[in-house]
């Protein structure tokens, strides 16, 4: 007889419970099928009117990355999905939930990672459709503006390695944005606060680096912020990127991991 | 101190602004005791100033006194501009081809064609005319110039024909007036007259030497008895901007423009002496290649030169490390979010709680709750933005001057108008803020909404906007009110990229400020008929 005291569950137990609970609390309130549903719109819109507003006459030698032009929408839906993820946690604290929550499953670093999973998941099959809307208004408005593959210009079909990388990769990167901003939601439990540090972590950098003369702290804003993550959508001049595409993308995930660990630890030893 | 929320109202006052009192008083007691807004405030302000220093601290200015010398920094890399009578920073450097006019009279030409080469890699080696593209850069200039001196930075009053902005008539580097259209070729030439009569210098162009039109009349206070006057000819940097995500690159190089001059005629007291070639304003602080000659032919004179005579730039084609004075404003972006984040939440916590019953029930009118919120707000975030922006031009400016960097000058008045707009800025912006807290009574929302709205246009046009898209970006999106932090104005007749990050915007800084404004009234407006409609 083993005495139920001594019986050592394996650190998984009662996950696949925790990841259904998590999967119930998203999708029975109508708040994030709404945001998942302006994550797909607003990126697409974005991108839309980014190619619209964009031509390159026959004349002239234009340095754009078309693809990467395409993807414009990501830097308007990542605040949506930032968003989306930052509720998901806050949520529970301004409505009491989190108690009950906590109560129902103890072990708060599965809470954490169920909650990371499900949110992660969505927001990977919105980003998903997000990109390819893009991609799709890309391949529809660009060429009729002067960015023709004849041209030099990437071309819109994912069989194109440079265009499929961009696309896993933009899914990826708001995937990542999600956890990132849940991190920070759970380490700082008010919404207001913890979307103004996320969006603050998102956009200040590219702004101050517009302004910044010197060239060391230039490339090492650029390298080593969370801006590094959108290196992945380059299609073009990869060779001349401060950081390689996927190693961006890793700087980001380093960034979401950071994130998710301190919130994880705060979970674990702070009363709710 | 809470004893003012439930005193009786003091007779003298009239009730209802006696009541608007009470609702400023309680918002103001909500604010400043709820600590982690007090907090934010002042990290706003720490976080602005410290990041404007290291902006500014951090230009990165390297300069050799001689090719292949040292490389030297700081102070010791300082260019050293010309100042133009209004007290603007001016380039000033063209040949001139030039004679002493004594007291008044008038010139008269033909400019016959119009050449020009340019650079676009930028290297010249020893002779930079070698390996030139032939063609005409927008703004090469050339035609007659009055001036009071050949000193560079003199009062000057001109009239030209442009490589592709026609004719115009230009004085004291900043004023443009624009003429006849089209490029002076063979088949149509141009005819060019100037006026001097006391301090008043008028200018005339003509497309067949009988019809003439007046360009424009300027008067130059204090101009001297004996003016320089003559032909000239210059051309600036030509520069080709590429915007990438997240950085621009420039490349161009010096570009030389050669003029043939005919049918001229004076009137006053000329001496009978020919025309004298001048190298005006060379050296370091000239864009220009230093190669010019005048060259007199029976009937015709010929004259080519390089340089510019317009007011200095900063971006491409700027001369040397020019900066602006608002440049240490740099991290106002970072501290707005934690204002907009404090202002947006000031709103929405009070429908967390249901506070927001107990304030509509003291104050019954809604309006005059919205009212006091926002003044509050407004003042805390003006007073903010005040220190902050005082404290990072105090602090920052003398860094930027030790890297070497030259610092445009501008009027007092301006720089008042920089710090102070800078305050009313965060003010209006933290206004809207809770504005769009109100509409959206959800703190994620609320901070979201608002930082989409204001720092994502200005990210967006810096970084991956094709230039014409981000100055539209620019003009329409709150983010227009940015323009009030521009010291030095954009003028049209120098071609330069409007670039936020030079410190140029395509809207003038009141313009801009007014669209900000207007924003924030749009959300008012819209928060103010919500509040009165929906149930709290």
């Amino acid at each position: 007889m083993i005495s139920a005291t001594h019986v050592r569950y394996p650190i998984w137990a009662g996950s696949r419970g925790v990841l259904r609970a998590e999967w119930t609390k998203l999708s029975t309130v109508s708040g994030p099928a709404w945001l998942l549903a302006a994550v797909v719109a607003v990126t697409g819109a974005v991108s839309a009117a980014a190619d619209a507003a964009t031509r390159c006459p026959a004349n002239l030698t234009c340095s754009v990355d078309a693809v990467k032009l395409s993807l414009t929408g990501i830097q308007v839906g990542q605040a949506i999905v930032a968003m989306l993820a930052v509720l998901a946690v806050c949520n529970e604290y301004s409505t009491g939930m989190i108690r009950v929550t906590l109560a129902a499953m103890p072990r708060r670093l599965i809470v954490l990672s169920a909650k990371a999973s499900v949110v992660t998941g969505l927001v990977v099959v919105a980003g998903a459709f997000a990109v390819l809307g893009s991609l799709v208004s890309g391949a529809l408005i660009l060429p009729g503006h002067g960015f023709t593959a004849a041209r030099g210009f990437g071309e819109f079909t994912l069989t194109y390695g440079p265009t499929l990388r961009a696309a896993v990769g933009s899914v990826l990167y708001l995937g990542l944005i999600a956890v990132l901003s849940l991190g920070v939601a759970a380490m700082l439990r008010d919404s207001g606060v913890s979307i103004g540090l996320t969006l603050g972590l998102l956009y200040l950098f590219p702004v101050f680096n517009a302004f910044i003369g010197n060239q060391t702290w230039h490339s090492r804003i650029e390298r080593y912020t969370p801006m590094a993550g959108l290196n992945v959508q380059a299609t073009t001049g990869v060779r001349s990127l401060p950081i390689g595409p996927w190693e961006g993308l890793g700087v980001l995930a380093i960034w979401a991991a950071a994130a998710v660990l301190a919130g994880g630890m705060f979970l674990r030893f702070r009363d709710a | 101190m809470s004893s003012g929320l439930i005193a009786p109202r003091r007779p003298g006052l009239r009730p209802d602004r006696a009541s608007f009192a009470q609702a400023l008083r309680a918002e103001w007691v909500k604010f400043r005791t709820v600590r982690g807004w007090v907090i934010a405030m002042i990290v706003a302000a720490l976080i602005t100033v410290f990041l404007g220093i290291f902006a500014a601290g951090n230009l990165s200015i390297g300069c050799q006194s001689r090719p292949n010398g040292p490389v030297l920094t700081g102070r010791a890399c300082t260019p050293h501009f010309p100042i133009g009578p209004d007290g603007e920073a001016v380039v000033d450097s063209y040949y001139f081809a030039h004679q002493t006019l004594t007291g008044n009279g008038s010139i008269t030409v033909r400019v016959a064609s119009l050449t020009g080469l340019y650079s676009s890699n930028g290297k010249g080696g020893q002779n930079p005319l070698a390996g030139m593209t032939k063609g005409l850069v927008p703004w090469a200039k050339a035609g007659i110039i009055v001036t009071d001196g050949m000193r560079p930075g003199s009062a000057y009053a001109a009239v030209m024909v442009t490589g592709a902005h026609g004719v115009r008539m230009q004085d004291n580097y900043v004023h443009d007036t624009a003429g006849l259209t089209g490029q002076a070729t063979a088949t149509s030439p141009r005819w060019l007259r100037l006026i001097r009569s006391g301090d008043t210098i008028t200018g005339y162009d003509s497309a067949d030497g009988s019809h003439w039109s007046l360009v424009g009349s300027t008067v130059l206070t204090g101009l001297r008895h004996s003016v320089q006057a003559g032909l000239f000819v210059t051309s600036p940097i030509y520069t080709v901007t590429a915007q990438s995500f997240g950085s621009s690159t420039t490349h161009g190089g010096p570009s030389q423009a050669t003029a043939a001059f005919d049918d001229i005629s004076r009137r006053g007291t000329w001496p009978a002496k020919a025309w004298i070639g001048t190298e005006v304003g060379t050296g370091a602080a000239s864009p220009g290649t230093g190669i010019g000659y005048v060259r007199v032919t029976p009937g015709a004179v010929t004259v080519s030169g390089s340089g510019d005579i317009a007011p200095l730039a900063t971006g491409p084609g700027a001369s040397g490390p020019v900066s602006v004075f608002e440049q240490p404003l740099t991290g106002l972006f970072a501290g707005l979010i934690a204002i907009v984040v404090v202002a947006a939440m000031f709103f929405t916590v009070e429908y967390r709680r249901g506070l927001i019953r107990t304030t509509l029930a003291a104050s019954p009118r809604r309006g005059r709750v919205l009212a006091a919120k926002a003044t509050v707000v407004g003042a805390v975030a003006f007073v903010v933005g005040l220190v902050a922006s005082v404290l990072a031009i105090t602090l920052g400016l003398p860094r930027q001057r030790n890297q070497g960097s030259y610092v445009l000058p501008a009027s007092m008045l301006t720089e008042l108008r920089v710090i102070v707009g800078t305050a009313a800025l965060v003010a209006i912006t933290a206004v809207m803020a809770v504005a769009i807290g109100a509409i959206l009574r959800r703190s994620a929302a609320a901070v979201t909404a608002a930082i989409v709205v204001i720092v994502l246009p200005f990210l967006l046009a810096v970084t991956v906007l094709p230039v014409s898209v981000a100055a539209w970006v620019l003009r329409l999106t709150p983010a227009a009110g940015f323009a009030i932090e521009q010291s030095i104005p954009h003028y049209p007749q120098v071609s330069s990229v409007i670039s936020p990050a030079d410190g140029s915007y395509p809207l003038p800084p009141w313009g801009g400020f007014a669209v900000l404004c207007a924003w924030a009234v749009v959300a008012l407006a819209g928060a103010y008929v919500l509040l009165r409609r929906r149930d709290a």
